[in-house]
């Protein structure tokens, strides 16, 4: 019961940032440009909820919680979720729709090369992320779903290569990206000793 | 500070009652009017539009302007923060009066402090329409006043010596928090924010000094008291707040170039063609207002728009290299 409600109160706190970014936009309050703050909120919250995802297991391990693990898909489905909804936007307002456009961006612009492939990658994990198909790739399930960690990576780097020329705010989500891939290693050195 | 000898088609209207339709709408019926009288009943047969592009000295624009809101709410101005909406809250207090100072040193016959009060003396306030185009390819078409530089220019009499200008923007941790080092210790920019432009450049008659914006004072977010305004370059090359102008004979160094020579030049020309190297500038956003829908992409234009009047600087010359 107490789980249950948990995981209520976690969907909602999952859709919030969503539910205040269609109310500031219809009410002018996302700024001169809406419209890219949008994006750019829906990519941040992308990447917050990955990193999320990937705490879980330290934290686990740290605190002895196990019933965190629980959360674990969750997150990892509203980063699929908000990432769906960044391509979105962009797709819209930035592409104009245009497929062409699209390609162009992917093959000339380095930060967008490194974003689509992370967003490609993310879509398998989607799809198997259910128990079913946990089942049915056995072993392969976890190999598949170590991707994250690249896709992670990707994620990180096409913040900070977009970003002009402040770079305070990007290697915050880079340090916190370390730390848990540091932590994993710490983990794997450990055990193998 | 206050702009006398101000004649302004807003001056009739109170600031509460400007809205983007009625500023819209007085701007065409000077346009109307202006066709009206310099080309006659367009002869040509077209419409106003037309007609009005018949005017060739790229002062003014039909386009429709884009609201006083997003003019005064979406600024890059790194010395505030690198949020464009954060300078708008931060700039409250700064408001620079008549006895802010501007060094005007270097190859020129009258160097010297001058002062706001001094530089409006001898100027001849007007209202100009610009584009403006960002290097991060979202733009705008502003109403702002001030006067011609070469008017400035002019005044402190360049020696045969003087073949470019470089403009400073004031350095006060205190007025600018952007110009303390960042959460991790970083530096935005390297401070302060410096400018520069050829001498032919500084003196075609686009390139203007702005005092104000939509009939008012400029705000200390779009670069009170004085600001740069050169509508057929990025915008980074309009520097705000200017405290010092020096006349050299060598090419300055300017801070974006400094910061990142393979992605902004010292020309910092608009060009669909030459690309950032990390987006695409054959297109633009856009801004007219700040509802979801105010932004649209259209196509950038050569020089913004200003080839007319500015094209003829740069025969010759290699625009892909001299980015």
């Amino acid at each position: 019961m107490k789980y249950k409600l948990s995981k209520a109160f976690a969907h909602i706190a999952c859709w919030l940032p969503l539910i205040y970014l269609v109310y500031a936009a219809y009410n002018r309050q996302l700024g001169a440009d809406p419209q890219e703050e949008m994006l750019h909120q829906l990519g941040l919250w992308t990447l917050i909820y990955l990193l999320m995802g990937l705490s879980i297991t330290p934290l686990n391990r740290i605190f002895k919680y196990p019933i965190l693990i629980k959360f674990r898909r969750m997150l990892g489905l509203y980063a699929f979720f908000y990432l769906l909804l960044h391509l979105t936007v962009f797709f819209i307002f930035y592409l104009e729709m245009s497929v062409a456009f699209l390609w162009d961006e992917i093959i000339e612009r380095p930060y967008i090369t490194v974003g689509m492939l992370a967003a490609l990658m993310l879509l398998p994990l989607a799809f198997t992320s259910t128990k079913k198909m946990q089942r049915r790739l056995g072993r392969r399930w976890k190999k598949l779903h170590q991707l994250v960690y690249l896709i992670s990576i990707l994620a990180v780097v096409h913040f900070i290569w977009q970003s002009k020329s402040d770079l305070n705010e990007p290697l915050m989500y880079a340090i916190w990206l370390v730390t848990l891939l540091g932590f994993r290693i710490y983990q794997s050195k450990k055990s193998r000793r | 500070m206050k702009n006398r000898n101000m004649q302004s088609v807003y001056s009739s209207i109170k600031d509460n009652q400007v809205t983007p339709e009625s500023v819209f709408w007085d701007r065409r019926k000077f346009i109307k009017n202006f066709a009206l009288t310099t080309v006659g009943a367009s002869a040509l047969g077209g419409t106003m539009l037309q007609a009005a592009s018949s005017d060739t000295s790229g002062f003014s624009t039909a386009e429709p302007l884009s609201s006083e809101y997003v003019v005064t709410h979406h600024n890059n101005f790194y010395e505030f923060s690198t949020s464009k909406s954060k300078p708008a809250k931060m700039a409250k207090d700064f408001n620079p009066g008549n006895d802010w100072k501007v060094s005007i040193t270097g190859e020129i016959e009258k160097p010297g402090d001058y002062t706001l009060e001094d530089i409006l003396s001898w100027a001849k306030i007007e209202e100009r329409i610009y584009r403006l185009r960002c290097v991060e390819a979202w733009s705008m078409v502003i109403p702002w006043r001030g006067f011609q530089l070469s008017q400035l220019i002019n005044q402190v009499r360049p020696t045969s010596k003087a073949k470019f200008v470089e403009f400073k923007t004031l350095e006060s941790r205190t007025v600018f928090p952007g110009q303390n080092r960042g959460t991790l210790g970083f530096h935005v920019l390297p401070w302060p924010y410096k400018e520069g432009l050829r001498m032919d450049e500084a003196l075609n008659p686009l390139s203007f000094i702005a005092t104000g914006v939509y009939g008012k004072d400029l705000p200390g977010q779009n670069g009170a008291p004085l600001r740069l305004v050169v509508p057929w370059k990025y915008g980074f090359k309009s520097i705000k707040s200017i405290v010092s102008i020096r006349f050299l004979e060598q090419q300055p160094q300017n801070t974006w170039h400094k910061n990142g020579p393979r992605e902004y030049g010292f020309y910092a020309n608009v060009n669909p063609n030459v690309d950032h190297p990390r987006w695409s500038q054959a297109r633009e956003r856009r801004i007219t207002d700040e509802s979801f829908f105010g932004v649209k992409k259209i196509a950038t234009q050569m020089f913004n728009g200003y080839s007319d009047q500015v094209a003829h600087m740069y025969k010759g010359m290699d625009l892909v290299r001299n980015f």
